[in-house]
């Protein structure tokens, strides 16, 4: 197990095996998300509330699930590059950076989409969008910074770093705005809080959550691989892949 | 012999009191000016700066910590001291304290002895004012201690105001939120203790991570 996990490790190695993953995890990504959008937007019943609004729900959760999702995941592999000193650790770190954030940005602005009818605001002071609004600058804080140092494998650790103090302080932002709502008796009404979900409305939307991870999967994979070629330009079997090519 | 915390810790106020352009002065100037312009913008209306006026108290004092954020590790970066201090057998996580405290020192401090009286410009009662006085003593030293961290994240950049304020502002929106949520309580004349203790609490908890992480990220910065 672990030979494999460090045979897998090897920049090579990675570069084919996300290669031959990449097209069937994208073909089945597009699959899902297609046969998602379907179920969501003809075959589930509208909400006996928000009539079809609601629909916007089945683009919205699965992002922000994503958008959290991702934040650990390159947190994850950060330690992990750190502790073991794998090098292609924080390349898939780096890799998940700009899609994880497109992933928040997308929560935000169809929150807000959502919100507008639903609460007559675009925008509510509310923990999950406060904490989702921070989520955002830490992204963008941590592309920011890989970007400004030259010396790649130094950006890298300072960027996994950085992940980890972001890592610990999540739970500790989304607390604190919680918090502050209770002691402030907040007004604003939470749609999340119904109590269950027919199963009409959760099988779309577990649908279309299984695509954006494979979606993310693939776009990760592609990431990886061009961030492979171009750190490791100069060995030889870059230059070969060149010459045969 | 004195130990090179302190050592450290009087070598860097003292090079602060040397440099005009980076005193104390500067800073707690920037402070009561950041504040001034807010009442300027809110057309001196006493009874919105009443409510508002904390806040720009703690937007003013955060702010104000990172204008000189620049100064802790880049010019020791610079001309190699930073080189020389990591052969030291000390650990690094301790001189990474010293600095940090010299930082709190000349930004942290001055600023506790101004707000009050910012707070008296806004119009808030004592009571308020003492308690501001309090979450602003508990949350300098968090700022030091967040900004040393993104300083030393920056510190082999040439220009690095707008990335570290960045990289270091949402890491300290919880400190905001309880300084904000403990004034509010008080105006409220609920218990305000729970949200001092929670202020505490994070300090600790900076105090305790962020010189590791800010030891790591210089040990990575300067190559080691």
């Amino acid at each position: 197990m672990f030979l494999w996990f460090h045979r897998l490790s090897t920049a090579k190695n990675f570069y084919k095996l996300a290669g031959r993953v990449a097209p069937w995890t994208g073909a089945l990504a597009g699959l899902l998300i297609v046969v998602g959008l379907y179920l969501a937007l003809v075959v589930a019943p509208p909400d006996y509330q928000q009539k079809d609004a609601y629909r916007i729900m089945f683009i919205h959760v699965p992002s922000a699930w994503m958008s959290m999702f991702i934040y650990v995941f390159m947190a994850i592999c950060g330690a992990i590059g750190l502790i073991w000193r794998i090098k292609l650790a924080f390349l898939v770190s780096t890799s998940a950076a700009v899609i994880g954030a497109s992933f928040t940005l997308t929560t935000l602005v169809t929150g807000s989409i959502w919100g507008k009818p639903m609460w007559g605001a675009w925008w509510a002071w509310d923990a999950r969008l406060t904490s989702e609004l921070i989520l955002l600058f830490l992204y963008l804080g941590f592309i920011a910074l890989q970007a400004s140092i030259p010396s790649r494998s130094a950006a890298q650790k300072a960027g996994s770093i950085l992940l980890l103090c972001g890592v610990i302080n999540i739970p500790i932002i989304h607390y604190s705005v919680l918090w502050w709502h209770t002691l402030h008796q907040d007004p604003s009404i939470s749609k999340f809080g119904a109590p269950s979900i027919h199963s009409s409305m959760l099988a779309p939307l577990l649908v279309m959550a299984f695509g954006f991870m494979l979606f993310f999967l693939t776009v990760v994979a592609i990431r990886s691989r061009a961030l492979i070629l171009e750190s490791e330009k100069s060995s030889r079997w870059v230059q070969e892949m060149g010459e045969v090519a | 012999m004195k130990p090179l915390f302190f050592i450290i810790l009087v070598r860097d106020i003292k090079l602060v009191g040397r440099n005009p352009g980076e005193s104390a002065a500067t800073t707690v100037i920037f402070f009561v000016i950041v504040a001034t312009l807010f009442s300027f913008a809110a057309n001196t209306d006493l009874a919105m700066l009443r409510v508002i006026g904390p806040t720009v108290v703690w937007v003013a004092a955060l702010l104000s910590a990172m204008l000189s954020l620049d100064s802790i590790f880049k010019a020791d970066y610079a001309d190699g001291t930073l080189d020389q201090l990591l052969t030291s057998p000390d650990s690094l996580s301790m001189i990474v304290l010293a600095k940090v405290t010299a930082h709190w020192v000349v930004t942290g401090l001055p600023l506790i002895v101004v707000s009050p009286i910012l707070g008296i410009l806004m119009g808030l009662d004592f009571r308020l004012i003492g308690i501001l006085t309090l979450t602003v003593v508990l949350s300098t030293p968090i700022f030091s201690l967040v900004g040393a961290f993104g300083a030393a994240l920056v510190v082999a950049q040439k220009k690095t105001g707008v990335l570290i304020s960045l990289l270091t502002l949402p890491l300290c929106v919880p400190i905001l939120i309880y300084s904000a949520s403990a004034v509010a309580a008080a105006a409220a004349g609920q218990p305000i203790s729970g949200h001092l203790s929670l202020l505490a609490a994070f300090l600790v908890l900076s105090l305790t991570i962020l010189p590791l992480a800010t030891a790591g990220t210089v040990r990575i910065a300067t190559g080691g």
